[in-house]
């Protein structure tokens, strides 16, 4: 680093290390940002970046190491001290009231007087104006949007006057529209003299938006790098620690057979608001359909009903003229439709966390054979050539999923479920959360049970790998299909546009 | 920005731990039933009295003839019967806490047939007690069940609940329609005839082998069977057990039917075993305790044997040493609220551990 601005460190962090119990999250870890910086913290999933920032905002307390803010060492013990500090953190699932206003939101928890809402509300326009948000701070949080709620989130640590920001995944939920919008905010920031730290594993908005990038592996500090000076490949490696080859493949198959076709569907969320809204398309066999949209647009409500988890108000699902609303998986079966699920809770509804490989093998099979007792035995068999087929890390069957990595349960769910030898396979959100590796791993099995001639539905939140995996790609805003279009010829900001509801034309 | 002050870490920070190795989390726990016994001396001293003495006395006590053993033995049965009950609920993280309430009503429904078909033959009459403590219990454990399958309210608060209304049902029959005549007046219910009475096999009442049988079929059934296991995927996500295709309600209301019936099984062996007669101390808080019993045995059947036998033997021991020293009944409370509190507390540690301020920095 050029020795001239050394001393407009927002934030330095040096050696700082974090386990939890025999788990080090974070391993010596130094970290520097600049006032009038944005720095990106890159890194695959329990690489630590989560860990090191709730340090940074008195959530977890480090075991060793230092932290400076401003040039003076600080000992950050709670939250109010990091705010007290001038730090704010934007958190991944945002920390709001949802019955309150805006307003509310933005001044709960200060210790100044309350003022008037006429003048609070003046404040806030004005702060607001300041750095280019837009938002009436009239409404109630339940009304808005997530990008509404997370301009929310920004105010609140602006207005405790915080000149250092920290954004844990701000875009994961946003649009490519809105991403760019909160991109735009961020600079206006870096301008005035801020500190940003952006959390992400997107490498195309590292690119876009920093400064800096640091990029942390396994819970150290791998590298620091100015962002003008690298490219995605290097960062990647970087990140991973070896090279990779950032494609998808998508195979080609001739043969599409109708295997479901969905018609006005209607269903209702547990909440009772509508889920799903009169929606109809057809689910082909040896085709990738992905679905977009914005999270709670009805794609948990469209996985749940097909699977037959969930009440279906009106509509029908239809598999050869028969007609399978409603079915469970064992009527289904006998229906001629072998449905498998991977839902988007693994460990809450996929699997049992605390039960090892064996008893989650059982799940889907106990019933299999006669009599009062469970045979353990096939599932074990089952378990074990999983491990060998799929390569999941585990000390043996009998350890509890939960003790596994991400990626291994991911593999756990999926493999025990493409064992059933499905003829439909829905997956929610099967890579949310794994590293490259279990990633393209996990795209592989789907590419093959396509190429068997398998109807796969893929619920994704990251547009790029579905325009990638995917054949066409069915786009949900507020439980409605807003487009059904070819993933070989839309792009990204088509179905941003659609997310929003702005329809196109059903293809 | 406000005061950067010279702030200091906190003196102590509570830090999770690596999970303990089995026989790691042995040896804190009987670490901690030491410290509980050196905690259990100060107060012994407080009060004047010589701590190894009267530790040597629960001890002996509860084992210094073979009436005493039995007395403990009697106090073990029906700890580990009602503790089973309690566990089959609780692996479904059910929190049934009506434990006595099902042991009052299995004893009610026991004692009808052995106040009024005394005259039945003997293995018959016992049988027929049996199966009636199973409907009784079991009632008392379906009851909350249907109400959480069908209504979604909260069991802990509906089970504890019954134990008042089980109370009073007993209360009602001793003043009332079940008064013994012969009583000249005193309000309580006759005492059973021989025939309706449990038979002693080794000098105690075979409730003993009742609770062995009931510990087999009970490990056997959480561990081996098909409904032991919808039992494990309910108690862990409701959702995960839809998923699978269990009936969650269904289960709900059967394993409940059978964790009341256990419990049941508990009052019928108490009325007709121990008491000879049903009074308003049928279950006298065994209900309760047989929760910590569950609870500190990990809701492992032979661990719940052990820990239940503990029990016995503080129990009974505490009474030799009431009569033997003239403490009073509460200071032996003290003594055992003291050795609980220290083992319930050892789980804290299993999973966390203090760091000091700048401890860390040593390691």
């Amino acid at each position: 680093m050029s020795s001239e601005i050394k001393k407009e460190y927002a934030i330095e962090c040096k050696g700082i290390r974090k386990t939890f119990g025999k788990v080090v999250a974070n391993d010596d870890i130094d970290l520097t940002v600049r006032y009038g910086e944005i720095l990106a913290l890159l890194g695959e999933n329990g690489s630590g970046k989560t860990t090191l920032m709730n340090m940074l905002s008195g959530i977890y307390h480090p075991d060793r190491g230092t932290i400076k803010i401003g040039g003076r060492e600080v000992c950050i013990n709670t939250p109010k001290d990091s705010i007290g500090l001038g730090i704010g953190m934007i958190h991944q699932h945002f920390k709001l009231v949802e019955v309150m206003s805006a307003m509310d939101n933005i001044v709960l928890g200060t210790k100044e007087k309350r003022l008037k809402p006429k003048v609070l509300k003046e404040k806030i326009l004005q702060i607001s104006e300041q750095f280019g948000l837009e938002i009436d701070p009239e409404k109630k949080i339940y009304d808005m949007s997530v990008s509404e709620k997370q301009t929310v989130e920004i105010l609140k640590v602006l207005y405790r006057g915080a000149n250092i920001l920290i954004l844990d995944e701000p875009t994961a939920v946003l649009t490519p529209q809105e991403t760019k919008k909160l991109f735009s905010i961020l600079k206006r920031m870096r301008e005035k003299g801020n500190a940003v730290i952006i959390i992400t594993h997107k490498l195309n908005e590292v690119m876009e938006i920093s400064d800096r990038v640091t990029i942390l592996r396994k819970g150290k500090s791998m590298d620091t790098v100015m962002t003008a000076e690298t490219d995605e490949k290097k960062l990647t490696e970087l990140m991973v620690g070896r090279q990779v080859s950032l494609s998808i493949k998508r195979p080609e198959v001739k043969d599409r057979k109708k295997m479901l076709s969905i018609e006005d569907l209607v269903v209702s969320k547990a909440d009772g608001t509508t889920g799903l809204d009169h929606v109809s398309f057809d689910l082909y066999g040896g085709e990738i359909l992905g679905v977009a949209g914005i999270a709670g647009s009805g794609q948990k409500e469209l996985c749940e009903s097909l699977a037959g988890l969930m009440k279906i108000d009106s509509g029908k699902v239809m598999h050869n003229d028969k007609d399978i609303t409603g079915m469970g998986f064992e009527e289904m079966t006998q229906a001629g439709v072998r449905m498998s699920f991977v839902p988007e809770d693994r460990l809450g509804m996929g699997l049992v966390a605390s039960m090892d490989m064996v008893g989650n093998m059982l799940l889907r099979s106990y019933r299999n054979n006669k009599g009062f007792f469970v045979d353990r035995k096939p599932a074990r068999q089952l378990a074990e050539s999983l491990i060998e087929k799929l390569e999941i890390l585990t000390p043996g069957v009998e350890t509890p999923v939960r003790r596994l990595s991400g990626g291994n349960v991911q593999k756990v769910l999926l493999g025990r479920e493409i064992e059933s030898n499905p003829n439909v396979l829905i997956t929610a959100y099967p890579v949310r959360g794994l590293d490259v590796n279990s990633t393209y791993r996990i795209f592989d099995l789907l590419n093959e049970q396509k190429e068997k001639g398998v109807a796969v539905m893929f619920v994704g939140e990251d547009l790029d790998a579905l325009l990638e995996l995917a054949d066409r790609i069915l786009v949900l805003c507020h439980g409605k299909i807003t487009g059904i279009v070819d993933a070989r010829e839309t792009t990204k900001e088509k179905l941003g546009l659609m997310m929003t509801g702005i329809t196109e034309e059903v293809s | 920005m406000s005061e950067i002050k010279g702030k200091k870490e906190p003196l102590l920070r509570i830090v999770k731990r690596a999970e303990l190795p089995g026989k790691q989390a042995f040896a804190l726990r009987i670490f901690s039933v030491f410290l509980a016994l050196c905690a259990g001396g100060v107060f012994i001293l407080l009060i004047g009295y010589n701590p190894f003495e009267i530790y040597k006395t629960i001890w002996t006590g509860a084992f210094r003839s073979q009436m005493a053993i039995q007395a403990t033995i009697k106090l073990v049965i029906p700890l580990v019967i009602s503790a089973l009950g309690i566990t089959l609920a609780f692996k479904m993280r059910f929190w049934n806490i009506g434990a006595e309430g099902q042991i009052i009503m299995g004893g009610v429904f026991a004692s009808f047939f052995a106040l009024f078909f005394t005259n039945l033959p003997h293995v018959l009459l016992i049988v027929i007690m049996l199966i009636a403590g199973i409907i009784g219990g079991g009632i008392w454990g379906l009851i909350p069940a249907f109400f959480k399958a069908k209504y979604n309210t909260n069991e802990t608060l509906f089970t504890l609940m019954l134990n008042y209304i089980a109370l009073n049902v007993v209360v009602f029959l001793r003043d009332g329609p079940w008064k013994d005549p012969e009583s000249s007046g005193f309000p309580k219910i006759a005492r059973f005839d021989k025939n309706a009475q449990l038979d002693k096999v080794l000098g105690v009442h075979c409730g003993w082998i009742i609770a062995l049988i009931l510990l087999v079929v009970v490990a056997v059934y959480l561990s081996k069977t098909k409904q032991g296991y919808e039992i494990s995927v309910v108690g862990e996500s409701h959702a995960t057990a839809s998923y699978a295709g269990i009936h969650v309600s269904k289960v709900m209301l059967r394993t409940m039917f059978l964790s009341g019936a256990v419990c049941g099984i508990c009052g019928m062996v108490q009325t007709t075993g121990s008491d000879m007669t049903l009074t308003t101390a049928v279950a006298g808080g065994v209900g309760f305790t047989a929760i910590i019993v569950a609870w500190l045995a990990q809701l492992n059947p032979a661990g719940i044997l052990v820990v239940s036998f503990l029990f016995g033997v503080l129990e009974k021991g505490s009474s030799v040493m009431q009569s033997t020293f003239g403490l009073s009944t509460y200071a032996s409370d003290v003594l055992q609220g003291v050795i609980l509190f220290f083992v319930l507390g050892c789980e804290f540690f299993v999973r966390y551990k203090f760091v000091v301020r700048g401890g860390a920095k040593k390691e």
